[in-house]
């Protein structure tokens, strides 16, 4: 083990301005989110609420969790983790998307609502 | 709990320590990520499903309120990541001020919190027997909080949501189950880690924390940046649905 070529690279520090960019970036994206909220753009709202949101998550691991200047060791299980998110995200959204229910009425299910009033309704 | 950080003897190094530890915070973290996944992959299913009603309960919550809590965690998320640094570089009274400062925020979130919380219950949204979307629509003396110019905005969407969605009652707690459950299990998350903060600030007050050995500091400022994170998703998933209508 000691031959490995593990150079003893000490610990990365990142300097407080890194962490006043990265603060700055996130509440300039913070705005844009909400201001993205009023603009009507059918379909596409949720879709550029969640890619800011994603930027702004990346930000967060990559600078503050000092996730860029990890072990690869690190990256791996970050990345292993996204991985395992977007399989139970697909996996179980693509169940819903393509599902036919017992009526042979297809998911969305909204249909379903007159047939099945609650007791309050 | 090692306190000197002295090296233990499966370890060649501080520094291979120091980087096991991280690696396990990360894999419980990545266990998180799962546990939040999967409720936020429930709230994605209901909200296809019941848009309507979705967009309705969003609408009524306070866009002002949601959005300062989103500033002020991401601010405290930029104060621990300053207490790290000043323990990684050894600023030994900076640390608990830094610590504290973090402290601060968490607890002006918790009462920014407190104030939606309830009002949701005064305006009978919280999920259950008393639960009823047209409350402040029809009882505008008993929401004394909202305008007349709220009360008669949401009179329209109400009325918009009600034509599109029959079962509207039912299906706006659908959305508020999700509100609470999200955002509680956020909050339950970030009182362990005030709690883990107050610890963090005994033990720099003691002057613990050194250069050579600050895992501590850095594992719990992993835990309050995820909880950030999720913030970040649970803020445009909870407060921006459908706005611009």
């Amino acid at each position: 083990m000691a031959d490995h070529e593990h150079a003893e690279h000490t610990e990365h520090i990142v300097p407080p301005r890194t962490y006043m960019i990265i603060i700055f970036s996130l509440l300039c994206l913070t705005a844009a989110t909400v201001a993205a909220a009023y603009v009507n753009l059918g379909p596409l709202n949720i879709v550029v609420a969640l890619v800011i949101a994603t930027m702004k998550a990346t930000l967060v691991v990559l600078f503050f969790m000092h996730a860029k200047y990890s072990p690869k060791r690190t990256k791996l299980v970050i990345m292993a983790g996204i991985f395992w998110l977007a399989i139970l995200l697909f996996m179980t959204l693509s169940d819903y998307a393509s599902r036919v229910d017992y009526r042979g009425i297809r998911y969305p299910m909204t249909q379903n609502i007159a047939l099945v009033p609650s007791p309050r309704a | 709990m090692h306190r000197t950080g002295a090296l233990f003897g499966q370890f060649e190094t501080l520094e291979q320590q120091k980087d096991t530890a991280s690696l396990g915070m990360w894999i419980f973290l990545v266990t998180e990520v799962m546990f939040f996944g999967g409720i936020m992959l429930a709230y994605t299913i209901n909200r296809h499903t019941y848009f309507h009603a979705f967009a309705m309960g969003s609408k009524t919550l306070s866009l002002t309120l949601g959005g300062t809590n989103t500033v002020v965690l991401l601010a405290s998320s930029f104060t621990m990541a300053m207490g790290v640094w000043s323990a990684q570089v050894g600023k030994k009274k900076l640390l608990p001020v830094f610590l504290t400062l973090t402290i601060v925020l968490g607890f002006v979130f918790f009462g920014i919190k407190y104030v939606e919380y309830a009002q949701k219950f005064h305006h009978h949204l919280v999920p259950g027997r008393n639960f009823d979307i047209t409350y402040c629509v029809n009882n505008p003396t008993r929401c004394e909080d909202m305008s007349a110019e709220e009360i008669k905005a949401e009179r329209v969407e109400l009325e918009e949501a009600q034509a599109a969605d029959p079962d509207l009652n039912a299906h706006a707690q659908l959305y508020y189950s999700a509100y609470f459950g999200m955002t509680g299990l956020h909050a339950l998350h970030m009182i362990i880690g005030a709690g883990l903060l107050f610890w963090l600030l005994g033990q720099s007050l003691k002057g613990r924390f050194s250069p050579e050995w600050n895992t501590p500091v850095d594992l719990v400022g992993l835990y309050w940046h995820f909880v950030d994170i999720v913030w970040i998703y649970l803020f445009p998933l909870l407060y921006l649905i459908d706005r611009h209508n």
